[in-house]
């Protein structure tokens, strides 16, 4: 199955145009043409022509910008309800699916008749097709580009032995015009001059030389539904909802060894309007009876208006987890049991919001720790020993002060203090390879200040640029 | 768990308290290093001077800690109330910055009741909780005699299961030990002031 014009038909079907239509995709410093339809192409417009050549040419051309990407899913899109014919189909370049038939034709009447249903339902998708049916997926693949007429696979140009363009004009060059021409030369010398890769493509071609389909593999959905023959409404009839749904997602999960750490809850209102419940889970899971009260606070907030007659779930993230042995005192795990405690906050306040310290490999105070969520992160250890640091650390605030030794008296937060003991100084120099707004100062000189009043407070002294600050505060 | 710890000066477990005064952190750290559980350290997002996890290694491993941080003190009030009634960290530290009322401490208390945690509000000077089990006070002492600079001053203000009284208390940070410097029950003098 080759779509010749898959790009302009997917962006057509989106919204119909008539007349010339092309999509432009950047290349270089030039927009080209990426895609035509048929009018453009009766037109005298080709891919790869320049948009600016384009237009002269044909004045009412109409482009947009062209969407890779969203091709390649609306292919993988018609992969996947391509299966309706036969179990097996994989892609085929950017622009092509190959279906292995065998075994399959029958049930659709024959292999004419359902070629002819392949076609009918494309051209009723708006979609141009080209069909080739052949022996082989390289003959299939021949018919398909270059075989319009009935003729046979050794009378089609070499080109469609999926050559690259170079190859093909070297063997047109030395006169071997048709794949029958290429067949029946001696092959030592085509090895030779062309590599193992020709002969390769020939032999596919013809049969000689097997070809394996890959069918590309399902992803595993992981959503569960539940429709209601009547509208429910109370907090616990959709709990009971959930449960069920909830069931059946963990079967699905366990089966593939991996737990739901966002799970998105939709309920579907008789007036059509929709409620979505996310939760997010501070560690993977597939236990539906941990997982269901955790809903609680969610559900509670809904407003089930007339009632819900649709509830659907689905796991929106999920990671894998490994089974677990258990004890025999099956009791949970304090690591479980804090978990399920941080997803319930993470409701509450968001789970970013949740956090842990870890240790950081710098001298710097401000930077000797990073503060992670803790659903992310493990806590870690290898703190480095450093001198004393204060339980408390503020941004600086400047004291009245000045000489490079601790003032004997001082002002701070509006309190009076005398200094009875300094320990330092602890000299900290800027990482200077850090841009750091804080550190502008230059380097400082730590002190720990013991006062008279009772208060311990780290204070600093900046000697390039002389100033005193308060940062920290030991107890 | 320090053998020679005095009873007097145990947080009573499965309670809620309070500790204000300007060494109410160093309460809370070596209180949250003697639960010996996971601690879980509530806070406002907005508010300053954070904990400094280097700072708090000579109390206890920072890997014990989780923290949260909230928007509002309701917020605050709802993660307490959440976790004390888990039970899953043993220990719950909330700074709190508006008086709590009877109601919103009833709740907590009964959630520590009910979750086996213990829970330590700091709150600022005179926003004290009449749902609180006990009210202490902690203040730094100058330590004149040198030493390892970690003198403190413990007063327990209010205590609806014990006496009140005072103490003067050091941490050795090597041991993660708390040293009583004076006799329980016995009453120093005015604080940092020599004699």
């Amino acid at each position: 199955m080759w779509f010749p014009r898959l790009a302009s038909d997917r962006a057509l079907r989106a919204c119909p145009v008539d007349g010339a239509f092309a999509l432009v995709a950047r290349q270089g410093n030039a927009e080209r043409l990426y895609c035509v339809n048929e009018a453009a192409e009766r037109a005298g417009l080709d891919r790869g022509m320049g948009l600016a050549d384009a237009r002269a040419f044909c004045p009412e051309l109409i482009s947009r910008p062209a969407r890779p990407e969203q091709d390649a899913r609306f292919l993988v899109a018609l992969r996947r309800w391509a299966l309706r014919w036969c179990p097996w189909v994989g892609l085929e370049g950017p622009d092509g699916l190959v279906l292995d038939i065998t075994g399959a034709a029958h049930l659709w009447g024959g292999e004419a008749a359902m070629l002819a249903d392949m076609r009918a339902r494309m051209a009723a998708m708006g979609l141009s097709l080209r069909l080739g049916a052949g022996e082989t997926r390289g003959a299939a693949w021949a018919y398909a580009h270059y075989g319009e007429g009935k003729q046979p696979l050794l009378a089609l140009p070499v080109a469609a032995l999926r050559l690259d363009a170079q190859t093909c004009t070297a063997l047109e060059r030395m006169g071997l015009r048709r794949i029958g021409d290429l067949a029946g030369a001696a092959r030592a010398p085509l090895a030779r001059r062309f590599g193992p890769g020709l002969l390769i493509r020939l032999d596919q071609a013809l049969g000689r030389m097997p070809e394996p389909l890959a069918p590309a593999p399902e992803p595993v959905h992981y959503g569960v539904r539940l429709s209601l023959p009547e509208p429910i409404g109370l907090l616990g009839d959709v709990m009971a909802g959930t449960e069920r749904l909830l069931g059946a997602l963990c079967t699905k999960l366990r089966a593939q060894d991996s737990g739901a750490r966002r799970l998105m809850l939709t309920l579907r209102r008789v007036d059509q309007g929709s409620q979505q419940v996310e939760l997010r889970l501070a560690a993977p899971m597939r236990d539906a009876a941990r997982i269901l009260p955790l809903f609680e606070r969610g559900l509670a907030e809904v407003d089930a208006g007339f009632g819900i007659d649709q509830i659907r779930l689905e796991a929106t993230l999920v990671e894998p987890l490994a089974t677990q042995q258990l004890g025999l005192g099956a009791a949970p795990q304090q690591g479980d049991r804090l978990s399920d405690l941080i997803t319930r906050i993470g409701t509450r306040i968001g789970l970013e919001n949740v956090l842990r310290f870890l240790p950081a490999d710098s001298h710097i105070p401000e930077r000797s720790f990073l503060i992670a969520p803790a659903a992310h992160s493990t806590p870690e250890t290898g703190w480095h020993s450093t001198p004393p640091r204060p339980l408390r650390l503020f941004a600086p605030e400047p004291i009245a002060a000045n000489g490079s030794a601790p003032p004997a008296r001082f002002r701070w937060r509006r309190m009076i203090l005398h200094t009875a003991r300094a320990t330092g100084p602890e000299r900290i120099a800027p990482e200077w390879w850090l841009e750091d707004e804080g550190w502008r100062h230059g380097m400082r000189d730590y002190w720990r200040v013991e006062t008279r009043q009772g208060r311990r407070l780290w204070l600093f002294h900046t000697p390039q640029n002389p100033g005193w600050f308060v940062q920290g505060e030991f107890a | 768990m320090s053998p020679d710890f005095p009873p007097a000066l145990l947080l009573r477990a499965a309670r809620v308290h309070e500790v204000y005064g300007p060494g109410a952190t160093s309460f809370a750290a070596i209180m949250a290093a003697r639960s010996g559980g996971d601690i879980l350290w509530i806070s406002a997002a907005w508010q300053s001077g954070a904990l400094h996890p280097p700072g708090l290694r000579g109390f206890l491993d920072p890997a014990r800690l989780l923290l949260a941080r909230t928007q509002s003190q309701t917020d605050s009030l709802a993660v307490a109330e959440e976790a004390l009634r888990d039970g899953g960290p043993a220990f719950v530290v909330l700074e709190i910055t508006r008086p709590l009322d009877l109601r919103e401490g009833r709740r907590l208390q009964l959630a520590a009741k009910a979750g086996g945690a213990t829970g330590l509000c700091l709150i600022p000077e005179g926003m004290g909780s009449n749902a609180a089990e006990s009210r202490w006070h902690a203040a730094p002492v100058l330590d004149q005699g040198g030493g390892d600079s970690t003198l403190m001053r413990w007063e327990v203000t209010k205590n609806k299961s014990g006496t009140i009284g005072a103490w003067h208390v050091r941490w050795d940070e090597q041991a993660r030990h708390l040293h009583v410097v004076s006799p329980a029950g016995e009453r120093p003098g005015p604080a940092g002031l020599p004699g």
